[in-house]
C-alpha cells in the first residue's frame, strides 16, 4: 500500500467514525448551549473527527515517513498467525462459557502457539499443559476466578 | 513548605516500609524488570493484566506495585537494547545505537554498569523534582474551577496528541476517538444510555483493561506474530565483574549523565513528551555538544549514559502532572490514573492532601524500588540474559491467556473479552494506517471528566463559551493551546516548503 492511499483510507475511516458518532449522538438530544443535552458532546466530537479525517486525507503525501527506530518495517499479511490468535480468544470465550476454565486455557494457549510457523506440535502441547496447570493453580485455586474448572458457567 | 515536605516524606517512608507494602513494591519492580527484558512484552500490557488482580488489595500497595512495573521495566529495557540490539522497549531504542557496539567490543558489562549509575542519578533527580514540585503545582491548582480544569485538560490532551511520535493530525484524531470511547455507557448527568447498541454489559462504559489490552496487547501480537527475528545472544555472556566501570569511564559518563538528567526532567514536565522523547532529545543533545561526534554509533559511553539518565529522570517526573493535577502525560500514566479511579480515588489537585498515604508512600517507594532494582540487577544479570533468549513463540500464547483471564477478572464478564478482541483487531488496523494508539487511552481516561467540567463551566456562564477566555488562568491555557497548534502548522509549512532538517 503506498503512503498516499494509506492516508486516504486513514482519513476516510476517521470521517466515517465521526459521522457515525454524529448520527447516533444526535438521537440523545443535542439541547442548546444553556441546556446541553446528552448528545451535545458526542456530536461535537464526531464533527471534530470528520474534520480531522478530511485533513488527514487532504494532507496525504507520497513521501514515506522518515524511517526511525520505533516503527518496524511494514510486514506482509500473516493469515495463519492472525487466524490462530483470533481463534484462540474466541475459543477461550466459548469454552469458558460452556465447558469450563481447564479446556478454555488449554485450547487458548495451544491454538495461539500453533499460529507461529516455527511451532512444533509437541512443544505447543507441552506449553499448553504447563500454562493450564499454572493457570488453574493461580486463578482457580488462588484467586477464585468466577469460572468453574469444568462445566458451564 | 520544606518542613511539610519533610514530614510528608517521613510519613511516606513509614507507609512504604510496612512489610506488605515493601513486598508489593518488590513484586512490581521484579515483574517490571522481567517485562522490560522479555522482547515483545510491554509495560502497558503488564500493568493492565495485573490491574484487575489489585482490586483485592488496598489502594496503596496496588499503586506501589503498578508504578513499580513502570520504572522497573526501564532497567530491563536497557539490558535488552545493550546486549541484543533489540529496541523492545521504546524509551531505550536509542540506547541500542551505542550500547550494542559496546557489547560487540566486549564492553557490554561496562555499558550496563554505566546504565545503572545513570539510572540511579536520573531517578533520584526525578523523585526530588516530584517531592518539591508536585505539592506546589497542586496548591496552585486548588483554586481551579470547572473552566480552568476543562482548558487545562484540553491543553494536556492536545500536547499528548501532537508532541508524541507520529503525525499530529492523526494524534488529535486518536484523542477524539478516545474521548468518544469514554462516552460509551450511562451518562452520569442525565442517565441517558449512549453508544450502547443494546448491550447491557456496556452500561458502566468500556472497561479500561479491555481497551488497553486490546490496543496494546492483542494488536501487538497480531503485528509481531511470525515477524520476530530469532534472538541473537552470542555477545550477551557476561559476569558481575564485567559491570564495574573504570574511573576514566565514569569520568567520561559524568557530564552526559548530568545533562541527560536535566533533559529528562524538562521533558517530563511537558505533557506528551515522556521518556521516549526525552531519550532521543538527550542523545541528540549529547552528539551535538560532543567534541567527537564521530564516535557516536561506535560505542561512545556518552551515547549510553545520557539517554539512560534522561529516561529514568523522565519516568519519575512523569508522575508529577498525574499526581498533582490528575492529568496524565502518556498512556502508562493514563492507565495508572484509571487504576486510581477504579480504586475509588478521585485524581486531581486534592489528591496529595486527601490521600497522603498514596502520594508520599509512592515517592518513598520510588527510592526503595530504585535501590532494590540496582542491587538486584547486578547479581541477577545472568538470569536476565538467559530470559532474553526465551523465544517469542512461547511467550505470546502465554501472554494471550493472561490477557483473556485478566480482562474477565476485571468485571467477571466474558463480553469484555470479546470486546478486547474486537478492539485489538481495530487497533491493529489503526497501526497499519500509521496511527499511534497511545492518545486513545489518554482521551478515554480524561473523557468523562472533560465532558463533566465542560458542561459545568458552560452552565455557570449560562451558555456562553466566553467564560473560557474571560477567566485569566483559563485564558492562559487556551492561548497555550493556540500556540501549540500554531507551532504545529508552522512546522508543517516549513517542512513542505522544502527545508528538511536533519534530526538526530
Amino acid at each position: 500500500m503506498d503512503e498516499k492511499r494509506r492516508d486516504h483510507y486513514a482519513g476516510a475511516l476517521m470521517a466515517l467514525l465521526g459521522a457515525g458518532a454524529m448520527v447516533q449522538g444526535s438521537q440523545y438530544g443535542i439541547g442548546s448551549m444553556t441546556r446541553m443535552g446528552s448528545g451535545f458532546f458526542p456530536v461535537a466530537l464526531g464533527a471534530g473527527m470528520v474534520v480531522m479525517g478530511v485533513l488527514i486525507a487532504a494532507s496525504a503525501s507520497k513521501a514515506p515517513p522518515p524511517p526511525d527506530l520505533l516503527h518496524g518495517p511494514q510486514t506482509p499479511p500473516d493469515w495463519r498467525g492472525w487466524g490462530c490468535i483470533i481463534a484462540a480468544v474466541l475459543l477461550f470465550i466459548g469454552l469458558a462459557q460452556y465447558a469450563g476454565l481447564l479446556p478454555a486455557i488449554f485450547a487458548c494457549v495451544f491454538v495461539a502457539a500453533i499460529g507461529d510457523r516455527r511451532a512444533k506440535l509437541r512443544q505447543s502441547l507441552a506449553l499448553a499443559t504447563g500454562v493450564t496447570v499454572f493457570g488453574l493453580l493461580v486463578f482457580a485455586y488462588g484467586l477464585q476466578v468466577q469460572i468453574p474448572i469444568l462445566g458451564a458457567m | 513548605m520544606g518542613s511539610t515536605g519533610m514530614a510528608g516524606l517521613a510519613h511516606g517512608f513509614s507507609v512504604a516500609l510496612e512489610w506488605h507494602n515493601i513486598l508489593w513494591c518488590f513484586a512490581g519492580v521484579m515483574i517490571g524488570n522481567l517485562v522490560g527484558v522479555l522482547p515483545g512484552m510491554g509495560v502497558l500490557s503488564a500493568i493492565s493484566i495485573l490491574l484487575p488482580l489489585t482490586f483485592a488489595i488496598p489502594t496503596v500497595p496496588a499503586m506501589l506495585m503498578l508504578a513499580g512495573i513502570y520504572y522497573g521495566a526501564q532497567y530491563g529495557g536497557a539490558i535488552c537494547s545493550i546486549l541484543l540490539n533489540l529496541p523492545c522497549h521504546p524509551p531505550h531504542a536509542v540506547t541500542c545505537l551505542d550500547g550494542y557496539p559496546m557489547t560487540r567490543q566486549g564492553r557490554g558489562g561496562v555499558a550496563l554498569g554505566i546504565t545503572m549509575v545513570a539510572a540511579i542519578c536520573g531517578a533520584a533527580f526525578g523523585i526530588l523534582q516530584m517531592i518539591f514540585m508536585a505539592p506546589f503545582i497542586a496548591r496552585v491548582a486548588f483554586s481551579f474551577g470547572a473552566p480552568e480544569i476543562c482548558t487545562l485538560m484540553l491543553l494536556g490532551l492536545l500536547a499528548g496528541a501532537t508532541l508524541a511520535k507520529g503525525s499530529p493530525l492523526k494524534g488529535v484524531a486518536m484523542t477524539m476517538l478516545g474521548l468518544l470511547l469514554g462516552i460509551v455507557g450511562t451518562d452520569i448527568n442525565t442517565g441517558v444510555e449512549r453508544f450502547m447498541f443494546g448491550q447491557v454489559e456496556l452500561s458502566d462504559g468500556v472497561e479500561l483493561v479491555a481497551l488497553s489490552l486490546g490496543l496494546f496487547g492483542i494488536a501487538e501480537f497480531l503485528k509481531s506474530v511470525n515477524h520476530t527475528a530469532p534472538v541473537n545472544a552470542a555477545h550477551a555472556r557476561l559476569s558481575m565483574a564485567d559491570m564495574w566501570p573504570s574511573r576514566a569511564e565514569l569520568r567520561q559518563a559524568a557530564f552526559p549523565i548530568l545533562r541527560g538528567t536535566l533533559v529528562g526532567s524538562l521533558c517530563s514536565l511537558i505533557p506528551g513528551t515522556g521518556p521516549t522523547i526525552a531519550s532521543f532529545v538527550a542523545y541528540a543533545t549529547e552528539k551535538k555538544l560532543s567534541r567527537h561526534p564521530e564516535r557516536f554509533g561506535h560505542g561512545a559511553i556518552a551515547g549510553v549514559a545520557s539517554p539512560e539518565a534522561s529516561t529514568h529522570s523522565a519516568v519519575q517526573g512523569d508522575f508529577i502532572p498525574t499526581m498533582s493535577l490528575g492529568i496524565p502525560g502518556d498512556a502508562v500514566m493514563a492507565l495508572l490514573l484509571g487504576a486510581l479511579i477504579i480504586h475509588g480515588v478521585t485524581p486531581g489537585p486534592r489528591l496529595i492532601v486527601e490521600h497522603p498515604d498514596i502520594f508520599w508512600g509512592l515517592i518513598a517507594s520510588f527510592w526503595i524500588g530504585n535501590i532494590m532494582l540496582v542491587v538486584l540487577n547486578v547479581p541477577l544479570i545472568g538470569l536476565w540474559v538467559r530470559l532474553l533468549t526465551v523465544p517469542y513463540r512461547l511467550l505470546y500464547p502465554t501472554a494471550l491467556f493472561f490477557i483473556c483471564i485478566g480482562v474477565f477478572a476485571a468485571r467477571n464478564q466474558l463480553f469484555d473479552v470479546a470486546m478486547t478482541l474486537g478492539l485489538g483487531v481495530f487497533g491493529y488496523v489503526l497501526v497499519k494506517l500509521r496511527f499511534e494508539p497511545a492518545p486513545i487511552l489518554l482521551g478515554f481516561v480524561l473523557g468523562p471528566r472533560l465532558e463533566e467540567n465542560f458542561r459545568r463551566a458552560v452552565l455557570i456562564s449560562r451558555g456562553s463559551l466566553e467564560i473560557f477566555i474571560s477567566r485569566p488562568i483559563s485564558a492562559v491555557f487556551v492561548s497555550l493551546c493556540v500556540v501549540l497548534v500554531a507551532g504545529q502548522i508552522y512546522a508543517r509549512l516549513r517542512r513542505s516548503s522544502g527545508v528538511v532538517s536533519a534530526a538526530g
